[in-house]
């Protein structure tokens, strides 16, 4: 089933008409409301009467991640404060998070992006769908959550973890769609191999997967060992959180929802666009936005776009699955880290020094391990193993603050991580996706 | 050729030493060697005794959780760089040492060093190949 | 404008006696839903109910026997659903004794209904869509997150759906947007304000105005001292997801008791040993019927919780009845910051750690102003074996193991033999420490 084959289906040409009046519209109101938008703009000299056509959105500046930081927290508001009724934020490498919008119409959007991300993996209202994203600020688990409800299916908000509660829920609520993150979806089917529960005797019809990178050797594993169909989905809390696209039942690219958030794909040097079917970075445009919209944000995701007669009937836009990064951002058990996020831990805790190594791996489990090699500061040594436990106790609880997981630490000698010229090799990551 | 060291498990409170060293007194136990590893809550206690059985046997009756673990103790020149002989040794042959100390007086004007290592076994025929001696008690 | 006070003057006004036709009739409504349900079906025929007919007057509803958790989880999973599956839009569930847990669900005009008297208790505070609403309870099948989520949404205030713990995201959170108005367990009101001010915030920084507090039974002192260390005001709440969740009965700005929302439960406090209904202003346990549910209607449901009915009205003018503060619990429900815990579950995960058997001692204490949960046991032979890495990962396995259970994170002592104290008869192997809350 398409949720709305109106939007969905459409004719490229009609889209591009509404693509290009909503535009002008966000061009226009972020010009005249937004100090920042303004500043940027007449910087480079470009009005909003200068977009004529949809290729002339090559004139408006980008929007980074740190911008959005430096605007933190409502200098990208674009409506009435007291029009807000959701907000996210994500945090970002240096501790200022990063912060969304919703007005209720951008709730009533959000819902009806998701549902069409359901609908693409075949979901129907008469689903039961497993939401394992985490509630709250995380985008994933209410994102998800708006969808299902919009679609009309069962809901149950498990949230993520507990994976015995997980795979009791599944069982006894006969769930027939999964959303988490592809990793956790494997850690599931090791436990319920512990559990004595066969996945052949589950009822799940397709599972809905986001929120890290993944491989198609992941997807064939996955659908083996859950006994269902496997869909890549994708979103970002600073467009709206998941929901930006999916992919359909064809397993050919991720058909973006075109008519709300409007896809480049640039050079990430140069920032020139580059033609469809060139790999490069994603930008997009959040065009029918009202909390806070965002003109032409650089993802730093590496993909690439193109448009085919899909079998679905679908007219979207496609988007390859991710191929990388423009930036060093680790993607950890769902949540996003910097390396230097954790620098900055360090540098607050006088007895390390801020010389670490993360060594990232998935062991049995399926799930991310993560190392955190530290040197012990010099002065701070003893041969006490109660003092250094609390030393490690102390950089655990300050990192699981920070980044929101637990990483396992190792206090190593002084000078041990070997100094490298120039940039120091900070992370080895092990996992083969 | 192993020698049974006593290991105890200690809280990490007022007191707990003192009254394992009181019973070990009170029932006229030698002791050779003692270590005590702590970590943050606890501690383990290992003792080498001239009389393991009763020594354990005491612990126990004392309510202690006391248990034997066999370890090599290497009997070593009193010179320098005796020790790092035999360490290289181990290190050439892939022994794992878990731990290490060294015993209360010396014997025979020489020092004898207790080795806790992965695979005893394999630690003594190392250690006998390479012609040095381990004691069997003290 | 008086009106502006409530979400719904004409219902929340409603003169008694129509208040009471409104129950009845909503009752026969729901007694209608349970006859379509395999559990109910059988037990109102046992009683003689075989159509809502057989409800004439609120007084029949003694007719009904109780409902109790045992009942529910018996019924697990589809023996309380009265309507088609595809209905159902929603469930959430809480844990049991025994693990298995018990489910609700709702269908869309459930949730809409619930909705409404979310707006309406948040209302009854003197929240507007002006305020900024941060919302500190746990999101996902709990309902205390996402049962409030809602209403505030519904009522235009800008939600922050914070979830709970990250005290330093709380704090950020609180100053950045000008937090008005928090959502929490008061144990966590406590421990926020004894980490602000080595977390670098004092009072100035906020803008905050009142807490809604609940989750958790709690004092009139600890009321009283939440709204002084914050110099705001803070309403106690009451709810159970049995009965959909928060917004069962809400304090009103005069703080005098909770409004219990009469036009969607049907409120009865009984004797625990006699299960007879005691005068109106005695302690009972709470027994409620909601009326505002078809996906899973429950009927006269045994809250085990104990508290008394307010019989004089509220200067307020709304003319739901109050009920006092929750005064205790009827059986051996822990709640550990805010979470529901039988020890049973507790040991549940502990016993099947080898080495252990029933050596061990179960302690809540207060560290600070939260709750503790430690778990003591003794390194016997069975565990010690001269490597500290072992006891370490058995501590680590508990913690682990209990964190995916009960979503506590608890901490693990290991003693040396003759700790514990030693059994005789029944065994008592949890020890509440914290003192009488109620
Ligand atoms: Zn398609
Ligand atoms: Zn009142």
């Amino acid at each position: 089933m398409i949720w709305n084959k109106q939007a969905e289906c459409e004719n490229r040409d009609d889209r591009k008409v509404k693509q290009l009046y909503n535009l002008k519209k966000l061009v226009r109101h972020v010009y005249e409301t937004i100090p920042f938008y303004k500043k940027k703009f007449d910087d480079l000299g470009v009005k909003p009467d200068d977009i004529k056509t949809l290729a002339d959105i090559s004139k408006l500046p980008f929007t980074t991640k740190d911008e959005l930081r430096e605007t933190y927290p409502y200098g990208l508001l674009a409506c009435d404060k007291k029009d807000v009724v959701e907000i996210h934020t994500s945090s970002g490498t240096t501790g200022t998070p990063v912060l969304g919008a919703y007005t209720s119409n951008d709730i009533k959007m959000w819902g009806e992006v998701m549902a069409r991300c359901l609908c693409m993996a075949g979901g129907t209202p008469d689903d039961v769908v497993q939401n394992g994203y985490g509630y709250g600020m995380f985008t994933g688990g209410l994102g998800v959550h708006y969808g299902s409800h919009t679609l009309g299916c069962n809901t149950i908000p498990i949230s993520s973890g507990n994976t015995k509660r997980q795979l009791m829920m599944m069982r006894d609520f006969k769930s027939t769609m999964l959303t988490c993150t592809p990793s956790y979806s494997l850690y599931m089917a090791e436990q319920a191999k512990e559990m004595g529960i066969d996945f052949k005797d589950l009822s799940l019809k397709a599972g809905i997967f986001g929120a890290e990178p993944w491989s198609d050797n992941m997807r064939k594993e996955i659908e083996e060992k859950l006994n269902l169909e496997a869909f890549d989905i994708y979103g970002l809390t600073e467009i709206v959180g998941p929901g930006v696209s999916n992919e359909c039942q064809a397993h050919n690219g991720l058909h973006v929802n075109e008519d709300h958030f409007y896809p480049e794909i640039i050079d990430p040097k140069t920032g020139e666009v580059l033609p469809e079917g060139e790999k490069g970075e994603l930008v997009f445009t959040t065009i029918t936005r009202e909390g806070t919209p965002i003109i032409r944000y650089r993802t730093r995701d590496i993909t690439w776009l193109w448009h085919d007669e899909c079998s679905c009937g679908r007219t979207t836009v496609k988007m390859h699955r991710l191929l990388g990064r423009t930036d060093d951002m680790l993607i950890l058990r769902g949540v996003n880290v910097f390396p230097s996020q954790i620098e900055n831990v360090l540098m607050r805790i006088e007895e390390t020094e801020p010389h670490y190594q993360i060594v990232v791996d998935r062991g049995d489990s399926h799930l991310d391990e993560v190392e955190l090699h530290v040197e012990v500061e010099p002065n701070f040594f003893t041969d006490e193993t109660k003092s250094l436990e609390k030393i490690k106790a102390k950089i655990g609880a300050e990192i699981k603050q920070e980044l929101g997981i637990s990483v396992i630490i190792k206090l190593v000698e002084p000078k041990s991580i070997a100094r490298s010229e120039g940039k120091a090799k900070r992370v080895i990551d092990k996992r083969t996706l | 050729m192993k020698v049974k060291q006593i290991s105890v498990f200690l809280e990490n409170k007022n007191g707990r030493l003192s009254e394992v060293t009181r019973i070990l007194s009170e029932g006229e136990i030698s002791l050779r060697a003692m270590t005590i590893a702590d970590t943050a809550d606890f501690g383990i206690l290992r003792i080498i005794a001239e009389q393991p059985d009763k020594c354990l046997e005491l612990l126990k009756q004392h309510n202690f959780t006391a248990r034997v673990t066999e370890v090599i103790g290497v009997r070593l020149d009193d010179k320098p760089g005796a020790l790092h002989e035999v360490m290289q040794i181990f290190e050439d042959n892939k022994v794992n040492i878990e731990y290490l100390y060294s015993t209360l007086m010396l014997s025979d004007d020489k020092v004898v060093i207790m080795f806790k290592v992965e695979d005893i076994d394999h630690g003594l025929d190392i250690i006998m190949q390479n012609g040095m001696e381990a004691i069997t008690a003290f | 404008m008086i009106g502006d006070l409530y979400a719904d003057e004409e219902l929340e006004r409603l003169d008694r006696d129509a208040l009471r036709a409104l129950q009845l009739l909503r009752l026969k409504k729901t007694v209608e839903a349970a006859l379509l349900t395999p559990f109910y079906s059988k037990r109102l025929k046992g009683v003689g109910i075989t159509s809502a007919e057989d409800i004439r007057t609120l007084d029949d509803v003694r007719k009904i026997p109780y409902t109790t958790k045992d009942d529910l989880r018996e019924a697990y999973p589809y023996g309380l659903l009265s309507v088609d599956r595809s209905e159902i839009v929603r469930m959430h569930a809480s844990s049991g004794t025994t693990g298995t847990p018990t489910v609700i669900y709702h269908t869309q005009k459930d949730l809409d209904q619930w909705t409404n008297m979310t707006v309406r208790s948040l209302r009854a505070t003197g929240c507007t869509k002006e305020d900024v609403f941060q919302n500190m309870m746990t999101y996902g099948l709990f309902t205390g997150g996402i049962g409030l989520h809602y209403g505030a949404e519904r009522l235009g205030m800008l939600v922050i759906p914070a979830s709970s713990g990250n005290t330093t995201r709380q704090f950020n959170m609180m100053k950045d947007f000008q937090t008005t108005t928090v959502h929490a367990t008061p144990s966590y009101m406590l421990h926020l304000y004894s980490r602000m001010e080595e977390m670098g915030y004092s009072l100035k920084d906020f803008n905050l105005k009142r807490a809604l507090i609940g989750a958790e039974p709690h004092s009139e002192e600890v009321r009283q001292k939440i709204e002084e260390l914050f110099d705001i005001d803070a309403y106690n709440s009451y709810g159970l997801s049995e009965m959909n969740g928060p917004s069962v009965a809400f304090e009103c700005t005069q703080k005098k008791g909770m409004h219990l929302w009469e036009d969607a439960y049907l409120v009865e406090t009984i004797d625990r040993s006699s299960l007879e209904p005691v005068e109106e202003g005695e302690m009972g346990e709470l027994v409620l019927t909601i009326l505002i549910r078809t996906g899973t209607p429950i009927l006269r449901y045994r809250t085990k919780d104990l508290a008394a009915i307010i019989p004089e009205p509220c200067s307020c003018g709304r003319t739901s009845r109050r009920i006092t503060r929750i005064k205790g619990r009827t059986d051996d429900m822990l709640i550990i910051n805010g979470v529901n815990v039988f020890p049973s579950q507790i040991e549940e995960v502990i016993m099947k750690m080898p080495g252990i058997g029933t050596n061990y001692l179960i302690k809540v204490r207060k560290e600070g102003t939260l709750d503790k949960l430690t778990i003591h046991t003794e390194v016997g032979a069975e565990l010690f074996t001269d490597n500290a890495q072992d006891l370490h990962n058995l501590r680590r396995r508990i913690v682990e193991e209990l964190s995916a259970s009960i979503t506590i994170k608890a901490a693990v002592e290991l003693h040396e033999p003759g700790f514990l104290p030693v059994q005789q008869g029944k065994a008592i192997r949890v020890v509440d420490e914290r003192g009488s809350v109620f």
